[in-house]
């Protein structure tokens, strides 16, 4: 817990305590105040912190190891057809989540893994195109295999059950108060997300992250003090695809099909603007970023209909097109702006406590 | 003085029409500065970027403190014993100086996947004992006070001290230094010989390339000179700068003197 | 195999999805997006031309239709290359000028139709070209100056997601102007088909589609090698410092550089929208991201590369997808056509990343 708050170096830095405060009280009590508007806050608080996962993932690629990885999705897209297949009616089988996750974060892993073998030695533009192709082929081939269903995809997936608990069903508490499905979702997935920062946090600030923020910087250097980049590099695209295929399965599970139309290259796009708006290889940044940019455009969408209703009596752009325009816009005005993101990455890769301790010995 | 550390057999390697090195041979005793002279493009960064694996040569062997290196792998070659430092420094720009160091401790260090997921009992005092040795060789190449600043925001000096201190935290038997000197004043330069002589003091090989001659004539116990790709004289300071090839190779042969 | 469905393939369209009923539903997925009477046209084209063809014929017909494709791509690879060349930097909004292209030729071309119905369709197919071109030369001009020159000298990354966000920027703006519904361009060439060998088809479009690209590219290359503003394009692609330094003044050659790939580009679009007959906010992606493997394959940076590598694109695919049914053994069907540009880039990448003809570093343009 401490490690998430850490993560929020940007509200840590006036007064720590108080707006580690502030923010774990948001991050409880979000989906109860969503929920007087309407439910369907919620959901798209749910959806925020699934894109949250995926901007975790994607920035340990592009963030920590300085991959540009323009197919992501294809890893979340593994994720939530492993889902599909191992527990829906499709296959005809119904496997637990503690079965079905991990099964869905290693073939993703393994995806990665396959992606990574051939693309090591490209240089970062030439990686951004076949990594796109390969996200490409990945939804080629889900949109057209029998055994995936083609464009329909897979319907009436199980939901996520630990235990005997079903987070899908709404919890009656006392006649008049029960705890919303979407509710439940929030908070299962706010563990997810809890568990990758600590995850994060901690590769990181380990060799395995400074091997990678190694190659990031100067791969030839990296080279020279013995980091074997090609494993380095096959384990950053491993673990990126890990994560997405854990988010994966939590959106089949959470969404209830899948189709093709999920992973389209705009969504690797839009998880690609998350991290690069918040801040590359910042954490808090890549949070605030996904935080932010999953829930603009349902924000707009809630404010921008209404009023090009009211004033040219119709609706001039839709919601897509508001987030098409979104997303394009934060890319390159950031890009222009402030190309390290909305919090520049100040990323550690020591202990600070160790440092410290050494400095006042040394005094 | 007399065990020989790193033997270099007739390195040969081509870039297209141009014969960077031919048949080039070499040993570096055990303890020694061994310095690696020759005017611009006689191949001396072939010959460190070929020995650190960079390249691979196209034929010709070195053997190592009594075995063959690997070539073409660098991680392997530093696993081995042999670091470098780069002509134009070469920093990891995001790291602060103790982080650059401490990721040269990358290969002296196994804390696996899980240790470092699970933050076991082994990771975490390894992780306390590499911040310190970090530290420790801060000091020993006298930044210690830069240890939180971004290796970028570093001084050009103390830009190459952090890539000494950074090779020598992959723990060598012999450290490689591509013109260390330049761009560097006087008052660096001494700083940087004394250095040199500690690393030296401390048991650690030193293979040095410059272009500063007085530094290489005052600091290295032999010298060998590279021209046109061949090696053309090898022996203490004092003789090879008595020698007539070695003369010409720097002011004849439409050469710019150095 | 119907080259229509590789036409569609080829324009990011999936031909079936539009034309035959998804599966649970009575009613043809997306035709309600073209008008009434344009869906008809298409679903006769689809359904009538089925012909029976021996082998050597489908062989034959499939390398006319590669070769058309091919050109296409080399016109576009063109642009990629040139700007490589130069600046280094992958202008992923290459393919959606193109569409921008397709789209004002369309909608020029449809307001005179209107306007003067007596108009000869000759006439009316270069004034839409003439309106295209200069609109996309400005919108080339206008993106290098407003985005990448501003990160000449930024970390790596930065020009690359710039050009990704523009790519989208530029769909969105499409979108809002067009809409999602895919246009039909007017027919401005007569459709029936040549038929230089028995069962070997070549309609006019696609006739004057290999001519105009040849024409186009003869002309670039005598440009970049023969004239003085040439010869100071290479120049920048070798040394922008050391250019400058000799007096060329490399904003200049840059935004030139700029200016005419995006004229090539408009030129595409409307070739790939009168063959096909459709245009689409969407349209560009897929013709950019092959044309930008044509240029990889060729070895980027070398503008014959880039002709080279369109050609042999265009090939390899149409030629595949001809036989893709039984190079698999039948587990595979033309839908999968895409997957052979992003196949040929990996290997090529890996094996060859200088490209068949390499990267010809002292002499790219």
């Amino acid at each position: 817990m401490n490690e998430l708050a850490q993560a929020i170096p940007y509200f840590g830095s006036r007064n720590p305590r108080v707006a580690r405060g502030i923010v774990l009280a948001l991050m409880l009590l979000a989906p109860l105040l969503a929920g007087m508007i309407g439910n369907t806050w919620i959901r798209v608080l749910d959806a925020a912190l699934l894109y949250v996962m995926l901007a975790l993932g994607l920035n340990l690629v592009v963030g920590f190891a300085g991959l540009l990885d323009l197919g992501y999705i294809a890893f979340y897209a593994v994720g939530a057809y492993t889902w599909g297949f191992l527990a829906s009616p499709h296959m005809g089988v119904h496997l637990p989540f503690w079965i079905v996750l991990p099964a869905g974060a290693g073939l993703a892993a393994m995806a990665g893994i396959l992606l990574g073998f051939p693309v090591l030695r490209l240089r970062g533009d030439y990686l951004a195109i076949v990594t796109l192709g390969f996200g490409e082929i990945v939804r080629i081939f889900m949109g057209n295999l029998n055994v995936t269903n083609g464009p329909q995809g897979i319907n009436m997936l199980d939901s996520l059950n630990i235990f005997g608990w079903d987070v899908s069903r709404n919890i009656q508490i006392t006649e008049s108060f029960q705890i919303n499905a979407l509710t439940s979702f929030y908070y299962v997935f706010l563990l997810f997300v809890v568990g990758s920062v600590i995850v994060m946090r901690r590769l990181q600030i380990s060799r395995i992250g400074r091997g990678w923020a190694a190659i990031r910087d100067d791969e030839l250097a990296a080279k020279a003090i013995g980091i074997n980049t090609r494993n380095m590099k096959l384990l950053a695209f491993a673990m990126g695809a890990t994560f997405g295929g854990v988010s994966g399965g939590l959106f089949g599970s959470f969404q209830g099909f899948v189709s093709p139309e999920s992973f389209t290259l705009l969504e690797s796009i839009a998880v690609l603007t998350m991290v690069v708006f918040g801040g590359m290889g910042n954490l808090g940044g890549v949070i605030v970023g996904a935080v932010a940019l999953s829930l603009l455009p349902e924000v707009l969408r809630y404010i921008a209909l209404p009023i090009q209703q009211a004033i040219f009596g119709k609706v001039l752009l839709d919601p897509e097109v508001l987030r098409m325009l979104l997303l394009s816009l934060a890319m390159i005005f950031m890009m222009l702006i402030r190309p390290a993101g909305l919090l520049p990455a100040n990323a550690r890769y020591s202990r600070e406590e160790l440092v410290k301790g050494l400095k006042e010995k040394q005094a | 003085m007399s065990i020989v550390l790193l033997e270099a057999k007739n390195i040969s390697k081509r870039f297209g029409g141009i014969q960077a090195l031919s048949d080039v041979s070499l040993t570096i005793r055990k303890g020694e500065v061994y310095g690696l002279i020759g005017p611009n493009g006689a191949g001396k960064t072939t010959f460190f970027n070929v020995l650190t694996g960079a390249y691979t040569p196209d034929q010709g062997e070195f053997v190592f403190a009594g075995t063959e290196l690997p070539t073409g792998k660098p991680h392997l070659v530093v696993e081995r014993g042999i670091a470098r430092t780069f002509q134009n420094i070469r920093l990891f720009r995001e790291m602060t100086a103790l982080e650059n160091v401490m990721a040269g401790h990358h290969i002296r260090t196994d804390s696996s996947l899980f240790g470092i997921l699970l933050q076991n009992r082994h990771t975490r005092e390894e992780e306390r004992l590499i911040t310190e040795r970090a530290y420790e060789l801060l000091r020993y190449v006298g930044i210690e006070r830069f240890a939180d600043t971004l290796s970028r925001n570093l001084s050009y000096g103390d830009q190459r001290r952090l890539e000494i201190a950074r090779a020598l935290a992959t723990e060598p038997q012999l450290l490689a230094l591509d013109e260390p000197a330049a761009g560097m004043n006087a008052t660096e330069t001494a700083q940087l010989r004394d250095l040199i002589e500690t690393i030296r003091h401390d048991g650690v090989t030193v293979l040095l390339i410059e272009h500063d001659v007085k530094l290489v004539m005052g600091l290295c116990d032999r010298v060998a000179v590279l021209d046109f790709g061949k090696k053309i004289a090898e022996d203490v300071p004092a003789v090879v700068q008595k020698n007539q090839a070695v003369i010409e190779a720097y002011l004849g042969g439409g050469h710019h003197a150095h | 195999m119907q080259p229509w469905l590789h036409a569609y393939a080829a324009l990011g369209v999936d031909a079936k999805s539009l034309i035959l009923p998804r599966r649970g539903s009575s009613i043809p997925a997306r035709l309600y997006l073209l008008a009434p009477s344009d869906a008809l046209v298409l679903y006769n084209l689809l359904t009538q031309v089925t012909p029976t063809l021996n082998t050597m014929e489908t062989l034959l017909q499939q390398i006319v239709n590669g070769l058309v494709v091919g050109s296409v791509y080399a016109l576009v690879a063109l642009g990629y290359t040139m700007v490589y060349g130069i600046l280094g930097l992958i202008n992923f909004a290459h393919g959606d000028v193109l569409m921008v292209g397709a789209l004002v030729a369309l909608q020029v071309a449809a307001y005179l139709q209107n306007t003067w119905p007596g108009l000869g369709t000759t006439a009316i197919l270069l004034i839409s070209l003439g309106a295209a071109v200069p609109v996309c030369m400005l919108m080339g001009y206008t993106i290098e100056r407003a985005a990448y020159r501003r990160l000449r000298n930024a970390p790596r990354l930065a020009p690359l997601i710039t050009a990704i966000g523009m790519s989208f920027l530029l769909q969105t703006l499409a979108m809002i102007i067009w809409g999602r519904a895919y246009h039909s361009f007017p027919p401005l060439f007569p459709t029936a088909p040549l038929q230089p060998i028995e069962g070997v088809f070549i309609t006019p479009v696609q006739v004057t589609i290999l001519v105009a690209s040849a024409v186009l590219m003869v002309a670039l290359v005598l440009l970049v090698n023969k004239t003085s503003l040439g010869r100071a394009m290479r120049a920048t692609a070798e040394n922008h410092r050391v250019a400058s330094l000799m007096g060329v003044d490399t904003n200049k050659i840059i935004s030139t550089t700029f200016i005419i790939g995006s004229g090539l580009a408009a030129v595409a679009g409307v070739m790939i929208s009168s063959n096909y007959g459709v245009a689409h906010y969407s349209m560009g992606f897929m013709p950019g991201l092959k044309a930008f493997t044509a240029a990889v394959l060729g070895g980027i940076g070398n503008l014959g590369g880039a002709m080279v590598g369109g050609i042999v694109l265009g090939l390899v695919e149409s030629i595949g997808a001809g036989y893709i049914e039984q190079l698999s053994f039948g587990l595979l069907n033309s839908s999968y056509q895409d997957i052979f540009a992003f196949v040929i880039l990996g290997i090529v990448l890996i094996f060859r990343p200088t490209g068949l003809l390499g990267e010809r570093v002292s002499d790219r343009a």
